[in-house]
């Protein structure tokens, strides 16, 4: 396939019709792998890997803690892709993606904030620190909550699309600085990467490999409730177009 | 077949309990909204075709 036709067969995906028909094909099969692999990760990590000599069992918080806080901050990046497309391309479904993307993205912060303060408290000995990843995550939560609020709060689907979509930009970069807020600011009690290029960082194999099918889980539910969630705001939209011919035609 | 999680049991099971509610809620919520508005745009649709 030649570069051009290849950019316009992904353009037409910007088709809501054309959108709904090919994520109705793929979803079956999205929820059926998402499932096989968070029970698979889950069932592996809990179950079948060995206590950490230092934390004990509850190394096996790793399992969720991990997964959900790097959808937490990845959620960011693809609302910010379908954010920018919105604002230069104005593709309607690309606005509704990043629509759909916020709740998700606000449940995995909630997660991972949930399980860091559980294993929190018998490892440092408190639910909460101001550290500076944690304090992060709390804010990139709160960032969460306005981009929902304003997609609510503005009546004109394009203004609050456009509006949300520079919120989104300001996410971005925020939850790019939280990813390296241990980096940064070297001073808190959270431990540094789990999973890094360099392989010095690494959680032992282990742990490593139910760990990488746990992400691949997360990744995968979360693309199959993005997909679906969009079919839902593109219903919506006809609906409330469909609602406005209506009042029209009274 | 349970694992021995010793004194951190607590810990552990609270964690995976409070995360799986938190993603079966946005699961069910997500399949819920969807499911709702699919039958009013068909019902809608109907509507409009049925009244010209």
């Amino acid at each position: 396939m030649t570069q051009p036709a290849m950019n316009s067969s992904l353009w037409s995906y910007a088709n809501p019709r054309k959108f709904l028909a090919t994520t109705e094909r793929l979803m079956p099969f999205l929820w059926t792998v998402a499932l096989i692999c968070l029970v698979t990760g889950l069932v592996w990590g809990f179950f079948f890997t060995p206590d950490d000599y230092r934390q004990g069992s509850t190394v096996k918080i790793i399992y969720l803690h991990v997964p959900s806080a790097l959808m937490a901050i990845n959620a960011w990046m693809m609302m910010l892709v379908a954010s920018l497309i919105w604002l230069v391309r104005r593709h309607h479904v690309s606005a509704l993606a990043a629509r759909a993307a916020g709740p998700v993205g606000a449940v995995m912060t909630v997660i991972a904030l949930v399980t860091g303060a559980i294993w929190g408290q018998p490892m440092w000995g408190t639910w909460w620190a101001w550290d500076p990843r944690l304090t992060s995550f709390l804010i990139l939560f709160l960032f969460y909550l306005g981009y929902i609020a304003l997609w609510e709060a503005i009546e004109d689907p394009d203004t609050a699309a456009d509006l949300t979509g520079v919120l989104c930009l300001v996410g971005s970069v925020f939850a790019l600085l939280s990813r390296y807020a241990v980096n940064f600011w070297n001073q808190g009690l959270h431990q540094g990467a789990s999973l890094s290029m360099d392989a010095e960082e690494n959680v032992a194999d282990v742990f490593y490999l139910p760990l990488l099918v746990c992400i691949a889980g997360f990744v995968l539910l979360f693309i199959a409730l993005v997909f679906y969630r969009t079919g839902t705001e593109i219903r919506a939209r006809r609906i409330r177009a469909l609602q406005a011919r209506e009042r029209a035609g009274a | 077949m349970m694992p021995d999680l010793g004194k951190y049991a607590d810990t552990v099971l609270s964690a995976y309990a409070a995360s799986i509610l938190l993603l079966a809620a946005l699961v069910a919520l997500s399949l819920w909204r969807g499911r709702r508005l699919r039958r009013d745009m068909q019902d809608m649709e109907q509507r409009m075709r049925r009244d010209g």
